[in-house]
């Protein structure tokens, strides 16, 4: 059937013809009235993370357990002669020891996994990694993109590239690239001429942008706990994605994914690169078998740091050219990133998916260096090329002599990102912002940037739910979903509860276990948009089959039946209206239960991207080059929002790891070594209290009609704009421009003296 | 550490315990009356006060403080993020002080009161920080969570109505990779109750929320479908 749905945002709408699926409610109309959706939900772990009762799979303690610990090459590139276990299984209380190289086989970086033991504390198994002797034959290395793409640079990969993937990494292309040494690509995009485009330019600008590489450091490091009951495996794992966890261990331990069971009670953080079993997981099963004992193996922090993923670093040159009146007529990008020894660096979704322009070429290269593998890290190549465009169109503007966000909107074909920026330029007093750069200290500048956001995800098919309505009134909610600290349980309970028409104290909800309806692995921003759909259906099904059981009292054909505002009743007949609880004590002893699987996405809705614009108000000491960032103005769609609270934490958590990543994070390679020379959290620089600037979210409802729900996910937009908002803020204050993260003391050093060399503004 | 305190760990049992250990990596303890002495570098009796509970235990004496509690006595409330004192998150109250218990050897804890997560919610209420926490939001994995609030616990009980800066700076050793600063400052503020808890309305944080149906879009009809050839542009 199709519904005539009311679409659009800022009351705004157009009514289109949707085609809904059979037993899935239609989109809430924007005139509902919701009593939960929307509202500020405290999460429903609250009690239990703030009393330090919340298990996560690190705290997980068995009977028996033994504690697993990896040892890595020191090499960064190197070929195994030998691994000689021996010594370390004679130690007291070393219960397992694995060798996880070949002899023969090639190390290629420092981190990589070579051996692994297990024993009956986490000291013993400390010493069982010292007493492992490995013999190296050491073999040169490349851990720069320049020593990397030189000719006759060792090589990463001889043969074919073995990039390591684990389900979430980026893929590196649908179609084999050519390679030449350490160097794979181009993939290229095309679209018109951009010859032809920068011909018909008035204004021509090109640059080259730098960025580092950032490693996720979510504070519950990689890992999982493992235990056989015979040939049944059950898991605790700190993973995005417990069924992903599930289907990696099955293949790699050989046993029927029926016979694995992973569990997920709370989880600490992921950022993208917690998906599957990885090498960690792979190897806590096999010492667990081996010993014949449960195995807890969690990386510590500098593990965490040389191999559980990072984002790409990348070099972009750009060129951009626009008319006059400010038309973009072409863009071409050509950037070379690494992400180690895995690839998936391209930095290409900003500038092919933000601005229109008809004109635009890409070529993306991934370098393979002697560095741990990349992973996919909350919005993948989005930061780096958000920073590179952004940059690129203010220095079009300048050009152009035009206002860089009258530019913007003049290329934005997204009207909800144009509203978006013209709520955030008035926050953050856009008009002012020249006429502001003047602080009381001479010596200090302020200035205002702003960045556009995009993202893709829908979300889509796959995930179950099961929703049961108990004859107390109460109900349940069992989907195989896990938190990572995004709030998604509050947001199962928030749904249901708002289609039972339910206080959410009534409705319980269990999800982070394999055994229970499927849930969607948690990447991409789509866990909310998949999972909110499903619960609502399920839910709206649920109901459906209450008031069956109630029609089948009352002898009255079911579609009589609305259960509405914590009523049952059959409109007409006075007589036939009961309470919510009156209703459910009509139900047999199981209740009613119904379960169901997401539904297609309404592909002839108002499907779209989603927006978001953010504007940064720095602060910059030009004697000393320290940049304190003083406002933050976010302005975000998320289709509707289910819980404004947990949105709101979302957005603030994106700007905060947006600001990390431009003034401090950077994993630093030493040349001479090959080896990480930061690998803990405080040389590895991250935002900390005195770090965070005052941050202004504001949401702007979009009914979209794509889902049930209208919901969207909001974990990767928030993060998109926030380095490239902050870069333009300092070029705006210093007078010149920052082509390079981080943006530290130095890079803003030298901003100020290329001011004051060209007689510019400082 | 004071000789004969009830449940406590004695120079006695230091001489003890250097004694029944073997030579090796021992690690010295205080205790400067009775000069130097060793216990370990096997498994040695200790005593921790914690939370007001006495827990017996055997440990080696280069285990922290923050892995006994995790792993020999089982409250993992307390966390272990950087290992090395840089990031909070094994934060637990000493003598009523904040430590990073990651840095302590248990041994060095024995006799002193040790105050953890676990024991801040008496009877199963919460304290009202902890409410604050949870009504301001200030957690999201929660990881730092357990940290974060002993840093906030301290601070409140030193100085009742720290302003904003001195909120930031009571926990400026608490790393959190969400991102829940803001909210932190906010739940402190709260528990002070320097900031009135909002009855759960969304208002301000929406651009507009259920506006009247009164006109027709005018997003570029090829916003999504350009930019959706772009992306899904072949490669080439």
């Amino acid at each position: 059937m199709a519904d005539k749905l009311r679409l659009g945002f800022n009351g705004k709408y157009q009514v289109k013809d949707v085609a809904i699926a059979l037993g899935d409610p239609a989109p809430w109309d924007p005139s509902t009235k919701f009593s939960v959706v929307g509202s500020r939900v405290p999460r429903l772990d609250g009690p239990a993370k703030t009393t330090g009762a919340a298990r996560y799979a690190i705290d997980v303690r068995l009977p028996g357990l033994l504690y697993g610990r990896i040892l890595r090459s020191p090499l960064a590139a190197a070929t195994v002669k030998s691994i000689d276990l021996s010594a370390a299984k004679a130690l007291p209380g070393v219960r397992a020891a694995l060798a996880l190289a070949e002899p023969g086989e090639k190390i290629r970086f420092a981190g990589q996994e070579v051996a692994a033991v297990a024993a009956d504390t986490p000291e013993r198994a400390e010493d069982a990694l010292a007493a492992i002797r490995v013999a190296y034959d050491p073999l040169p290395f490349v851990v720069t993109i320049e020593d990397a793409g030189r000719p006759g640079a060792p090589l990463v990969f001889e043969g074919q590239a073995t990039t390591r993937s684990s389900a979430g990494d980026m893929p590196s292309g649908r179609k084999a690239l050519p390679r030449e040494g350490n160097v794979l690509g181009p993939r290229l995009t095309s679209k018109g001429n951009v010859g032809e485009g920068f011909r018909k330019a008035d204004a021509v600008v090109e640059g080259t942008y730098v960025t580092q590489v950032q490693t996720h450091n979510a504070l519950e490091t990689h890992g999982l706990v493992a235990r056989f009951d015979g040939d049944e495996l059950t898991v605790w794992a700190s993973t995005q994605g417990i069924f992903s966890v599930r289907d990696e261990l099955a293949e790699a331990m050989k046993i029927p994914a029926s016979k694995v069971k992973v569990i997920t009670e709370y989880m600490g953080g992921g950022f993208g690169a917690k998906f599957g079993a990885r090498i960690e997981g792979v190897t806590a099963a096999r010492l667990a078998r081996e010993a014949g004992a449960p195995v807890k193996l969690f990386l510590d922090r500098k593990e965490e740091q040389l191999a559980a993923g990072n984002r790409p670093s990348s070099v972009q040159w750009i060129k951009a050219g626009a008319t006059k009146d400010g038309k973009l007529t072409a863009l071409h990008l050509i950037v070379r990133g690494t992400g180690g020894t895995n690839g998936g660096t391209g930095t290409s979704g900003p500038i092919k998916n933000i601005y229109a322009c008809d004109n635009l070429q890409v070529e993306e290269f991934d370098v393979f260096t002697n560095a741990g593998p990349s992973a996919a890290m909350r919005a993948p190549g989005h930061p780096q090329g958000s920073f590179a465009l952004e940059a690129t169109l203010d220095e079009l503007a300048r050009e152009l002599g035009m206002d860089p966000l009258e530019l913007r909107m003049k290329n934005d074909p997204s009207e909800v990102r144009r509203e978006e920026f013209r709520i955030g330029a008035e926050k953050i007093g856009w008009q002012t912002r020249d006429s502001r750069r003047a602080t009381k200290d001479p010596a200090v500048r302020r200035g205002v940037g702003v960045g556009a956001a995009v993202w893709y995800n829908t979300g889509d098919t796959g995930p179950r739910a099961t929703v049961t309505i108990h004859r107390d009134g109460s109900a349940g909610v069992e989907h195989g979903l896990q938190d990572l600290g995004t709030g998604s349980r509050t947001m199962v309970a928030i749904v249901a509860a708002e289609e039972l028409g339910l206080p959410l104290e009534k409705v319980s909800v269990h999800i982070g276990d394999t055994r229970m309806p499927f849930g969607p692995a948690s990447g991409g921003s789509t866990t909310t948009p998949s999972s909110a759909p499903t619960i609502r259906r399920a839910a709206w099904q649920a109901k459906r089959k209450l008031a069956e059981a109630v029609a089948r009292q009352w002898k009255v054909p079911a579609e009589s039946v609305v259960i509405a505002g914590g009523t049952v009743s059959a409109p007409g007949d006075p007589a036939r209206k009961v309470s919510w609880p009156e209703a459910c004590r009509l139900l047999p002893d199981e209740g009613v239960a119904a379960t169901a699987d997401r539904a297609e996405n309404h592909e002839d809705a108002w499907k779209r991207f989603t927006g978001g614009a953010q504007f940064a108000q720095v602060e910059v000491d030009t004697e000393t080059g320290k940049v304190r960032v003083e406002r933050v103005v976010a302005v975000h769609d998320c289709g509707i929002v289910l819980n404004a609270l947990a949105t709101e934490s979302q957005i603030q958590g994106g700007v905060i790891q947006g600001l990390s990543y431009a003034l401090f994070e950077n994993r630093i390679l030493d040349r001479q070594t090959g080896r990480m020379v930061n690998p803990n959290t405080e040389q590895y620089k991250m935002a900390g209290s005195l770090d965070v600037p005052e941050i202004e979210v504001i949401l702007v409802p979009v009914w979209d009609g794509v889902n049930n729900t209208h919901s969207v996910g909001i974990g990767e937009p928030a993060v998109v704009p926030t380095a490239a908002a902050i870069a333009n803020a300092v070029s705006h204050a210093v007078g010149a421009r920052i082509r390079q993260l981080p943006i530290t003391p130095e890079v803003v050093l030298a901003a100020v003296d290329e001011a004051r060399a060209k007689g510019g503004r400082t | 550490m004071k000789d004969g305190s009830k449940g406590g760990f004695t120079r006695r049992d230091l001489v003890r315990g250097s004694l029944v250990g073997a030579v090796g990596a021992a690690v010295g303890v205080k205790a400067p009356e009775a000069g130097p002495s060793r216990i370990g570098p096997g498994p040695a009796p200790l005593e921790l006060t914690v939370n007001g509970a006495v827990h017996r235990l055997s440990v080696e004496p280069r285990v922290t403080l923050a892995d006994a509690l995790r792993e020999t006595i089982g409250l993992t409330g307390t966390k272990v993020v950087c290992g090395r004192g840089a990031c909070g998150a094994c934060t637990v109250l000493l003598d009523g002080e904040t430590v990073c218990s990651c840095l302590l050897l248990a041994h060095e804890a024995a006799g002193r009161p040790i105050t953890t997560i676990e024991g801040l919610a008496a009877g199963g209420r919460l304290t009202p920080l902890q409410e604050a926490f949870i009504a301001a939001d200030a957690l999201q994995c929660g990881f730092c969570t357990s940290g974060m609030v002993l840093s906030c616990q301290r601070l409140l009980a030193r100085n009742p109505k720290p302003t904003r800066g001195e909120i930031r700076e009571a926990v400026s050793g608490n790393l959190c990779r969400c991102g829940t600063y803001n909210h932190v400052f906010e739940a402190v503020e709260r528990a002070a109750g320097m900031k009135k808890a909002d009855a759960g309305t969304p208002a301000d944080l929406f651009a507009s929320r259920f506006p009247a149906p009164d006109s027709r879009l005018t997003d570029d009809p090829r916003v999504a479908m350009a930019t959706r050839e772009a992306m899904d542009a072949e490669e080439v």
